[in-house]
């Protein structure tokens, strides 16, 4: 066997050095579930969940860490490995306030659980990640029960003072991947792992609230977090399941940046904002004002009928009678003044398609090279 | 940009200037900062404010707003004495080198400081680590071309960097961060007086009959037209009739605000189409309105020339229309029939007008957008350009001399103004003022001033100050902040109350015709 290949379920293939096993076994096609990596960080091996079985070593090894090597012989869903997956997400499951799916309690502590779990006036509701979930879809897929062990007491409060973060550490599994995407992806350097042992939390400097904190709120740690301790404000209004929300893929409207992001939409309304991961030039990352300022979009004060001034006030009018007026006009200055007299500012907001029938319409049209934008400005 | 933005990434040394890149380019900010922090590149930020990004610089040169010609010419020195540039790729790829020899040779360190107040050792070191960069990429935004010297300025920074032989690699370039989605665009398709799509030029025959059958008209005007500073100029003195704005709101972004007002409505005839009844559209006539990005389909350039789809989601509001539907009622009024069937067509008939964008269709955009010169459909696209030679041939060298801002301080108005974005809001505000949460978190202008300049105007953090120049005043609130230097205050132009343009000032580039806005003089006082 050459030097650069290993084998993953019986079959034999090539990798580069410095590649990991996921890696390798992404790169053909074969699926290792992970749960705390993040693409683009430092792979930290939290959650071993992307256990998988090397032959000859002693304990199963995180795919996600462990560099590929010559003549690994690898089973990435054996029963010792699909076993041992079942364990780590037991014991993820019973680390919080986790009582979406909760099966195997008997009926008492399932009671106690529910009830606690929903003391706080935020848990009322689904959880807002519920079908969303990295965690619940492993647990589901893994049959996971919960009778091993019980629920964990959870004290962490829910932190809601600031206008676009939900922060509810209740259901944080300390994966770890928020603070990746905030150190590493971002440099942003707001959040770290705190305290020790059963204490364990994930703290902004000083611990204190994110909008005390150095967060500049670009919400790159709410998509990173693969379970229900991050959200957004407008999905704790609106949660969980929600099946007639489509994606719409497009481009952000704000810096020339350019990120390439998700509209959801539901019911004609933009209801959540997130950067698309598989590409540039985000590659999955925005900023606060791309994920966070869309209400301008379904503002009450958009315009909606064409307006026409008479006597110092607007009023409504039809598009007809709107199009017949400004066709007038300008037709009327152009004949009298000659077409220099009229001018277009197009806009570096609207889109190419329409800014080459602007000027298309000031040469064609109107015949004046009259044209430009506020580029400048 | 010359390189596309993952490049930034492969930069060994990084210079930053007149970039506030986190507060306005966030996510391009992210890629400078990976690059310091895990991949041992260098960053050096030249700037009049201590702006976050300095936290990861290796060096801050603090300049004298105004003078960035003179540091950059500075620099220059200190790299053509000690012999450290790129002597192959100048002698290979540029001409001119002599001449900007012997315009940078007065500009010694010594000299510099005088002018720019940069302290000389750090000219020198900053000179020696970017010339020593195998790699070495230029970021600037609107710091470097809100100045009269705004195109001096920018060939400066191309003179720098075809010196140390960065044009036309990876990691390296001269690369302008544009400030909005599709200022890019907007230049592309020929929405400028001089030139169509792809920069052809309108006074060019051969370029204006070609165009003339392609749109089936008989004569098409060769004379160029007025940039959007003069036509306020025109309007103002009465020669300009009509104005149709679409999508923009000069009414709080033109400098001199209270005469860009008394332009506007000395017209006869303003049409305003817009999402919502700016500042502009008040003035207005008739208003028209349109639909936002997340209800129309179209594309967008970013900054790295990358044409990328934005698609429908949403049904407009009301009986708002996309802006193109608009514009082909209107040609059809006035006697000259448009017919697409939507904005794909649209994009054939500009691929077909255009060289650069030949080979882009809507088909090709759909998972990934791409980066323009993309002459056919079979062509990748082009991200880095000047790989091999630069698009003209030879680069060439501009020897530059450095010429004071047009307006100084003086004992009535001592402090320098400079205007810029934070991070929270965008531009005029339309759109980011709708989102409550913004407004939380950056609910009001103020005036950034140093701890210096708070004491010995005896402003404490929270005052309501009166700020004046010597062509309006306004009121915000003062901040004291680490970020500003004694002697230059900041205000954001986001706001319509404290609205910074009323207050600078209108002088312009004589190439570019851009505004000052980076520079004016004013004074601060307690607001009664
Ligand atoms: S908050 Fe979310 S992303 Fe961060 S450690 Fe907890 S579960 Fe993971
Ligand atoms: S998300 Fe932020 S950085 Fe990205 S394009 Fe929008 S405004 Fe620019
Ligand atoms: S995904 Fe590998 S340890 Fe978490």
């Amino acid at each position: 066997m050459a030097e650069d290949r290993l084998i993953i379920n019986d079959n034999e293939y090539t990798f580069e050095p410095g590649e990991t096993i996921l890696q390798v076994a992404e790169k053909n096609g074969i699926r290792i579930p992970t749960l705390c990596y993040l693409k683009g960080a430092s792979p930290t091996g939290a959650c071993r969940i992307c256990l998988v079985e090397v032959k000859g070593a002693r304990a199963l090894v995180t795919a996600c860490s462990t560099p590929a090597a010559s003549n690994m012989v690898i089973k990435t869903d054996s029963p010792r490995v699909i076993e041992a997956r079942r364990f780590n997400l037991e014991l993820l499951l019973s680390s919080g306030n986790h009582n979406c799916l909760v099966q195997g309690l008997d009926m008492d502590s399932w009671t106690d659980f529910q009830l606690k779990a929903m003391d706080a006036k935020e848990h009322k509701t689904l959880c807002p990640a519920y079908g969303d979930c990295r965690l619940q879809d492993l647990a589901v897929r893994y049959r996971v029960k919960m009778n091993r062990f019980p629920p964990a007491e959870n004290q962490h409060p829910i932190e809601t003072v600031n206008p676009f973060i939900v922060r509810d550490l209740s259901r944080c599994i300390l994966c770890g991947r928020c603070v990746q995407a905030c150190n590493e992806v971002q440099v942003n350097n707001a959040i770290s792992f705190g305290y020790r042992g059963s204490e364990a939390k994930i703290v902004t400097k000083g611990d204190r609230a994110l909008k005390d904190s150095d967060c500049v709120f670009c919400g790159e740690c709410v998509q990173a977090c693969p379970v229900g301790a991050l959200i957004t404000k407008d999905e704790m209004h609106s949660p969980g399941l929600d099946v007639d929300i489509k994606k719409v893929h497009t481009t952000c409207s704000y810096c020339g940046v350019g990120c390439q992001l998700y509209l959801h939409v539901k019911e004609n309304k933009v209801v959540k904002v997130t950067g698309v991961e598989n590409t540039g030039p985000n590659h999955g990352s925005l900023c606060v004002k791309g994920r966070f300022g869309y209400d301008f979009v379904n503002s009450p004060e958009r315009l909606q009928k064409p307006l026409i001034k008479e006597n110092g006030a607007f009023r409504e009018a039809s598009w007809d009678e709107a199009l017949s007026l400004v066709t007038e006009r300008l037709s009327r200055i152009k004949k009298e003044s000659g077409p220099d007299s009229i001018f277009v500012l197009c806009s570096a907001r609207i889109t190419n398609e329409e800014n080459y029938l602007a000027q298309k319409f000031t040469r064609a049209v109107i015949g004046t090279n009259n044209v430009d934008h506020c580029a400048r400005l | 940009m010359t390189n596309p933005i993952s490049d930034i990434e492969k930069a060994d040394v990084i210079l930053i200037t007149g970039s506030n890149t986190t507060e306005n380019h966030p996510v391009l900010s992210s890629y400078v900062k990976r690059a310091v922090s895990f991949k041992g590149a260098k960053l050096i930020v030249v700037d009049p404010r201590k702006i976050p990004i300095t936290r990861f610089a290796t060096l801050w040169l603090r300049q004298n707003v105004g003078t960035d010609v003179a540091w950059i010419n500075g620099m220059m020195h200190v790299i053509v004495k000690e012999k450290l540039y790129d002597e192959e790729y100048v002698n290979t790829r540029t001409v001119g080198l002599d001449e900007l020899k012997k315009t940078v040779q007065k500009y010694t360190p010594e000299y510099v400081e005088g002018i720019s107040g940069i302290p000389k050792k750090q000219l020198i070191e900053a000179a020696r680590i970017f010339a020593h960069a195998p790699a070495a990429s230029i970021l600037y935004a609107m710091g470097i071309t809100q100045h009269i010297s705004g195109t001096d300025n920018v060939k400066s920074l191309a003179n720098l960097a075809m010196l140390c032989g960065n044009v036309g690699i990876e990691g390296g370039g001269v690369n302008p961060l544009r400030g909005q989605n599709n200022v890019q665009g907007a230049c592309d398709m020929g929405g400028l007086p001089n030139v169509f799509t792809g920069y052809q030029r309108v006074d060019d025959l051969v370029i204006r009959e070609r165009m003339e059958k392609a749109w089936g008209v008989e004569r098409l005007p060769a004379k160029p037209g007025l940039t959007a500073t003069l036509m306020m100029e025109k309007a103002n003195a009465g020669d300009l009739k009509a104005l149709y704005i679409i999508g923009e709101n000069p009414m709080l972004s033109d400098p001199n605000l209270n005469h860009a007002q008394k332009s506007l409505e000395n017209l006869d005839f303003l049409v305003v189409q817009d999402i919502f009844m700016t500042e502009t559209a008040r003035l207005a006539d008739v208003v028209l309105p349109t639909a936002s990005f997340a209800e129309k389909n179209g594309t967008f350039v970013n900054t790295e020339r990358k044409v990328q789809r934005v698609r429908k989601a949403i049904d407009p509001p009301g009986s708002a229309r996309e802006d193109w539907e608009i514009i082909v009622n209107l040609a059809g009024r006035m006697g000259y029939p448009m017919s697409y069937s939507d904005a794909e067509a649209i994009m054939a008939e500009i691929a077909a007008v255009t060289p650069s964008y030949c080979g882009i269709n809507y088909g090709r955009l759909e998972y990934e957008g791409i980066h323009w010169p993309c002459p056919s459909t079979d062509h990748p696209g082009t991200p880095c350009l000047h790989v091999d030679q630069f698009s003209c041939g030879l680069g060439v060298f501009h020897a530059i001399d450095y010429i004071p801002p047009a307006e100084m301080t003086n004992n009535e108005y001592p402090l320098y103004l400079t205007t810029g974005r934070i991070l929270y809001h965008y531009h005029t505000g339309t759109m980011t003022m709708k989102t409550h949460g913004l407004n939380e978190l950056a609910p009001n202008s103020f005036v950034e001033i140093s701890r210096e300049d708070a004491e010995t105007y005896k402003i404490s953090n929270g005052s309501r100050l009166k700020i004046a120049s010597r062509r309006g005043e306004i009121e915000a609130e003062a901040r004291i902040s680490e970020q500003a230097v004694a002697g230059t205050v900041f205000i954001p132009f986001h706001y319509a109350e404290g609205a910074a343009n009323v207050l600078t000032n209108a002088a312009l580039d004589p190439v570019a015709n851009i505004p000052e806005y980076k520079v004016c003089a004013v004074k601060v006082s307690k607001a009664a």
